[in-house]
């Protein structure tokens, strides 16, 4: 049975993350994960910072910055109906 | 597939085939709302870009660092992104277009600012990773995520994200905050797909290493002491 060492894990743990690996190499991590106190570690806390990083409620948008993003579309607008009735 | 050393080969999954961009249903929904503004209804536009304007803004001032100039580069995406939307062919999500405009808008303003070395990093794909060792630490997964999340948290993430070196934070951003996929991401950046996930997994060791060591350590190792 093959193996897999802690820098073959560690160079894969990204794409085990995205999902983006074969079956049978997720199943030579999770089996490399349930003996490897270090890995296992390293990688949930990688997927826990991920989680936090892509997490909705850390984006706050400056005030008025959806009115001032408005009065530019606004301008922008016009400018393609002028155009269009110009065609 | 598995080579005798144990090195593991690369299997890619997230290459959506045209055909299956095209059946997704957010995907025509998109086309609909583009084609009608193409035909003279410009206010569509701002259902399109309604879902996106928080993760544009955030993409800008994750780059730039700067909130003024952060929203000059988002909305200058977004009017750039209006006034090119005839010539957006549709092969990948309005998402991802918008998110690369917006990048290269915050890369122009790093030029401009002549603040921040854009040089790209030598991470091909055989050797990225190898001189990096993560540090180790105890045990932070038992940490349950909601519980985590408060403002002196976003803080440090935010410190986190803003020391990656620019390709690394720009790849980061794609990929874990815009949600792109790795291979439009690669597009985006104009580096291949193998460069863009040794990349990747580099930014999210150097991520998590920072967090923990800025944020967590102390706490894991109070608790540790803890159970002596």
């Amino acid at each position: 049975m093959i193996r897999l060492k802690c820098e073959d894990v560690r160079r894969e743990m990204s794409n085990y993350l995205d999902n983006d690996i074969s079956p049978e190499n997720r199943e030579l991590i999770e089996r490399h994960l349930e003996q490897c106190q270090n890995c296992a570690v390293l990688l949930d806390s990688m997927h826990n910072v991920l989680v936090l990083v892509a997490d909705e409620r850390r984006f706050e948008l400056p005030a008025g910055f959806g009115k001032r993003l408005r009065e530019k579309l606004s301008r922008e607008f016009e400018n393609f109906r002028n155009g269009h009735r110009s065609e | 597939m598995l080579a005798k050393t144990g090195e593991l080969e690369l299997v890619s999954s997230d290459s959506r085939t045209q055909s299956e961009k095209s059946s997704d249903p957010e995907v025509s929904h998109e086309r609909q709302l583009i084609a009608e503004i193409l035909a003279g209804n410009p206010e569509r536009y701002y259902e399109l870009i309604a879902p996106l304007e928080r993760r544009i803004y955030f993409t800008a001032v994750s780059i730039v660092r700067n909130e003024a100039d952060a929203e000059d580069v988002a909305q200058e995406a977004i009017l750039k992104a209006f006034r090119s939307l005839g010539k957006f062919k549709g092969d990948a999500r309005f998402s991802t277009w918008l998110f690369s405009i917006t990048m290269n808008e915050a890369r122009m303003r790093l030029r401009k600012r002549r603040e921040v070395s854009l040089d790209e990093p030598n991470d091909d794909g055989a050797s990225g990773d190898a001189e990096y060792t993560p540090i180790q630490l105890a045990d932070w997964r038992e940490l349950p995520v909601d519980t985590v999340l408060n403002k002196e948290m976003a803080a440090h993430l935010e410190q986190a994200i803003e020391q990656l070196p620019v390709p690394y934070r720009e790849i980061l951003v794609l990929r874990d905050i815009d949600g792109v996929s790795t291979a439009d991401a690669a597009e985006a950046l104009g580096i291949s797909i193998a460069n863009a996930k040794v990349r990747l997994l580099r930014a999210r060791l150097m991520l998590r290493d920072y967090f923990v060591s800025h944020c967590l350590m102390p706490r894991t190792t109070r608790a540790g002491r803890g159970r002596e």
